[in-house]
């Protein structure tokens, strides 16, 4: 088992939900990153989830894509994000993911990426314009590495499909819960609660929910259904507008509430 | 460097690689579209379509005097510029229309650069009372203006978007995300050989009309076929419908020709064969104009519908074979194609157009009297002539 399933599964095992963040690289400068990362992880999230600009970010709503054009703006790029992770003090245990869209890794070059995150010591990655489909490079080349692909499945997807994508999956399931871009949602569909719980009953390993997750209700609502929850938009505008308070208090309230 | 050997691949070029959510509209599309071609009404129904509504089959024209201006080969010009909105992208519009409506899906959003097919779309949906979004770059609106108004006046509602530099790139993108959000009941009318499997293939498959009613009307006026064919190249949909019936045949020559901007070594070019990397963007694995670190760069032409980052992945296939010649003119180039064309012929081409009609020229010049050279006219030039003007100085040279 890869470490990333590891520390969620103890997670769960000690009662708790995985309480996941979502941060653009580059947002506010890279050298902000790492006393993010560290701040975040002395708030007790699980893992951190770490989104690389792109130039054409199709999942994206305005909220991260505007944090990808400040984070271009600034020079960021995949190879300068794992230098700097590189960087990271020993203080900085929590693990991390990257969320990347594949051109990015393609420019890199897979070998040598995955190369580069076994040894800044990445444990999850995020693609979310590979399906699986198309993930048999990128799946090979991390069969015998501590990184884990984790897949998406979404609500369009049917069953045997789902089956088929949750039977491969490695640290987590990223349960997209809505048809569309990342970004605040006031509402989800009547269906997306049996839709979770059937996808937990066949996932091998833990289900964490994404997409639209804003508020610490929300936390609780999905975490109910889930193994746990990412909070992107919410993260990345409380970061940008430098309100540490209010990220701190959504961690807070969520890890509280979702401790069963 | 993803070579991923399955369906929807030409070489290694294609693939489906898109958000999850879209997977299962993919899947779907797919199925619905092999029914429709083994289904023959559904052919008759669009060739019914084709032939009363768009006013096919168009003429393939003996431009005469551009022949004797070039002194060289027969030039001929395929007129998809008759065709009803004024460009081959109708072809591929009403057919992703009636596809949309054997699937049950009545609601429409497609992207668009010059606004020719955001106008053949929007005429496809009013036809069939379908309720249609369009997409479309701030800069291209600029341009473009009246097709623009077109659009509205259709029916259809067209959205600005002022991301990146508002061109066709950016359009695709919000299309893109406006579709997982309305995958159930919407369907994407991609209008150029481009994007995830299957559409590759059935914008490819709606546009051979092209070069099936070259190829027979050819050999009714020549007892031959040509020696070689030109089309223009942005996601390159008229030139793989005009391409594809030939592609077997190792005698006729194929050109495309990309947009080379101000010069391909200015970096201000839409040529991403010439000067692209692999790599994927939209849902395929292509030639995309990319910066080091894999972001995709900004394309520049003077023609919109060609101003576009990559192009579509049979063509990189075809170019990797060597079946396809790819080669590339400059907006001063085209301007001239057009202006040629005009004076010589008493035909105003599209921008996208006079780019194949400036490569036609000069080569048919290199060859001798007894050959044959056909060139796509893919469009009329009505939508370009405010951008022509400015360009131009206000007056023609
Ligand atoms: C007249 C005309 N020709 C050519 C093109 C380029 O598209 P494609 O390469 O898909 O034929 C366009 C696109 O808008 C167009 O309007």
């Amino acid at each position: 088992m890869k470490t990333l399933e590891k520390v969620i599964q103890s997670c769960i095992s000690n009662g708790e939900k995985a309480f996941v963040p979502y941060i653009m690289a580059g947002d506010g400068g890279l050298n902000v990153l790492n006393e993010r990362l560290l701040f975040l992880q002395e708030l007790g999230v699980t893992a951190i989830e770490i989104g690389i600009p792109f130039s054409d970010p199709v999942a994206d709503g305005e909220t991260i894509q505007q944090a990808g054009e400040r984070a271009l703006a600034n020079g960021t790029t995949l190879r300068k994000v794992l230098d700097t992770l590189a960087d990271r003090s020993d203080k900085v245990t929590v693990p991390l993911v990257i969320m990347t869209y594949l051109n990015p890794v393609l420019a890199f070059g897979i070998k040598e990426f995955v190369e580069r995150c076994v040894g800044v010591g990445v444990r999850g990655l995020i693609i979310p314009d590979l399906p699986m489909e198309e993930s048999g490079m990128l799946g090979e080349a991390l069969v015998d590495v501590d990184v884990a692909l984790i897949p998406l499945v979404s609500l369009t997807s049917p069953e045997d499909r789902i089956a088929e994508i949750v039977s491969r999956a490695q640290g987590f399931v990223y349960a997209v819960t809505v048809n569309g871009i990342t970004g605040v949602r006031n509402s989800y569909s009547e269906t997306l609660e049996a839709h979770l719980e059937r996808l937990k009953k066949l996932s091998p390993v833990p289900v964490l929910a994404g997409f639209g997750i804003s508020t610490s209700t929300q936390v609780v609502e999905l975490g109910a259904h889930t193994d746990g929850v990412i909070v992107g938009s919410a993260i990345v505008d409380a970061f940008h507008r430098d309100d540490l308070d209010l990220i701190a208090e959504l961690v807070q309230q969520a890890t509280s509430h979702i401790i069963l | 460097m993803v070579i991923e050997m399955r369906k929807g691949r030409y070489g290694k070029f294609g693939g489906q690689y898109v958000p999850e959510t879209l997977m299962t509209a993919l899947t779907e599309l797919e199925q619905a579209y092999e029914e429709a071609k083994a289904d023959p009404s559904f052919q008759e129904e669009l060739d019914h379509y084709l032939r009363d509504f768009v006013g096919r089959e168009n003429p393939l024209y003996f431009a005469e005097r551009l022949t004797k201006l070039a002194g060289g080969a027969k030039i001929f010009l395929k007129r998809e510029d008759l065709n009803h909105t004024g460009a081959h992208k109708i072809n591929n519009s009403l057919g992703q229309a009636l596809l949309a409506m054997r699937m049950g899906k009545r609601k429409i959003v497609a992207e668009t650069g010059a606004g020719q097919h955001g106008v053949a779309t929007a005429t496809a949906c009013a036809l069939f009372g379908l309720e249609c979004v369009v997409f479309m770059g701030k800069e291209d609106i600029r341009r473009q203006e009246l097709n623009v108004f077109r659009m509205e006046l259709l029916g259809t509602k067209v959205v600005s978007v002022d991301k990146g530099a508002g061109t066709l790139k950016d359009a695709v993108n919000e299309a893109l995300r406006y579709w997982v959000a309305n995958v159930e009941d919407t369907h994407y009318i991609l209008g150029s050989a481009l994007g995830p499997h299957p559409f590759p293939e059935i914008v490819r498959d709606f546009q051979r009309v092209i070069g099936v009613e070259t190829r027979r009307q050819i050999v009714e006026k020549e007892g031959r076929l040509p020696d070689a064919v030109v089309a223009c190249i942005g996601g390159g949909s008229n030139a793989i419908g005009m391409f594809h019936p030939f592609v077997d045949d190792a005698d006729v020559a194929l050109y495309g020709v990309e947009a080379a901007g101000s010069g391909v070594a200015t970096g201000k070019h839409a040529a991403a064969i010439a000067d692209g990397k692999e790599g994927v963007l939209h849902g395929a694995y292509m030639y995309v104009l990319q910066d080091a670190d894999g972001f995709i760069q900004e394309a520049h032409s003077i023609s919109a519908g060609l101003d576009y980052p990559a192009v579509g992945p049979e063509h990189c296939h075809l170019h990797d074979i060597g079946r396809v010649t790819y080669t590339a003119v400059t907006d001063a180039e085209a301007l001239e194609g057009l202006q040629v064309l005009a004076k010589t012929e008493g035909i105003i081409p599209a921008l996208e157009s006079a780019h194949a009609v400036k490569f036609a020229v000069d080569l048919a010049s290199t060859m001798s009297s007894d050959k044959i050279v056909v060139v796509c006219l893919s469009g009329r030039g009505d939508k370009d002539m405010q951008t022509v003007r400015e360009a131009l100085g206000g007056g023609t040279r």
